[in-house]
């Protein structure tokens, strides 16, 4: 019972890889307890965005992670 | 017509823009917009990553709105992702309408929107290393001009 979570962008560098796998069900405290220190508190920026299934979340804490899902965590995107 | 897609390799505009007029009969104006790679300080290359899921769906959300919008016959949307190399294509965007402000509004609205508001992520090589290109506030209040 797993989740894929993947690193997009920038993130990836900070989380020293693009993707991991993650135990189901996965909450947002879940989430971030397995990330970095530096990866933690950039993921609680509001200017990152998170994924699930597909769909951007209203509120990125209210993550709910079931099997099979896949979380993308989405640094803001680049402009210029 | 409506043509929205996302490219791994190279693309010459023309070859686009051609046979979207074509697809367009009875129109009035069309307008296009070419952004290609900088070659400005020192960057070698850009490469563009993506998110699948939303990226393509995202750009097909906004070819709804600026269809609405502008009252467009047609809207053809070309975003490159991959390595690219100074010069070369990145993005083609060509609004056809009855009349030219229709199109001319609907490809700076599409624009602003792809820059700011779509799910692309840039890093540029220059001679000390990739570099992630980080938000303007430009974009943002470019952006702002549609509210």
């Amino acid at each position: 019972m797993t989740a894929r979570i993947l690193f997009l962008g920038p993130l990836a560098d900070l989380a020293g890889a693009a993707e991991m796998q993650a135990q189901t069900p996965l909450d947002w405290a879940g989430l971030l307890s397995l990330v970095n220190a530096e990866t933690k508190a950039e993921l609680q920026n509001e200017r990152i965005n998170v994924a699930c299934g597909g769909k951007v979340l209203a509120v990125k804490s209210e993550l709910m992670a079931q099997d099979g899902d896949e979380v993308a965590l989405l640094p803001p995107v680049s402009g210029g | 017509m409506r043509d929205i897609r996302l490219l791994t390799n190279p693309f010459v505009p023309g070859m686009l823009i051609g046979p979207f007029a074509n697809a367009n009969p009875g129109l009035g104006g069309i307008c296009t917009f070419v952004g290609e790679v900088r070659g400005e300080g020192g960057v070698e290359a850009l490469e563009l990553t993506h998110y699948e899921p939303l990226t393509l769906p995202g750009m097909e959300e906004l070819a709804d709105t600026a269809c609405a919008r502008f009252g467009l016959m047609g809207l053809l949307m070309v975003h490159r992702i991959g390595k690219l190399r100074c010069g070369e294509p990145i993005v083609c965007v060509s609004a056809a309408a009855k009349h030219r402000r229709g199109a001319i509004d609907a490809v700076d609205f599409c624009m602003d929107h792809l820059k700011s508001a779509a799910w692309f992520w840039k890093r540029e090589k220059r001679a000390d290393g990739w570099h992630w290109i980080e938000p303007r506030d430009q974009d943002h209040a470019d952006l702002a001009r549609w509210k």
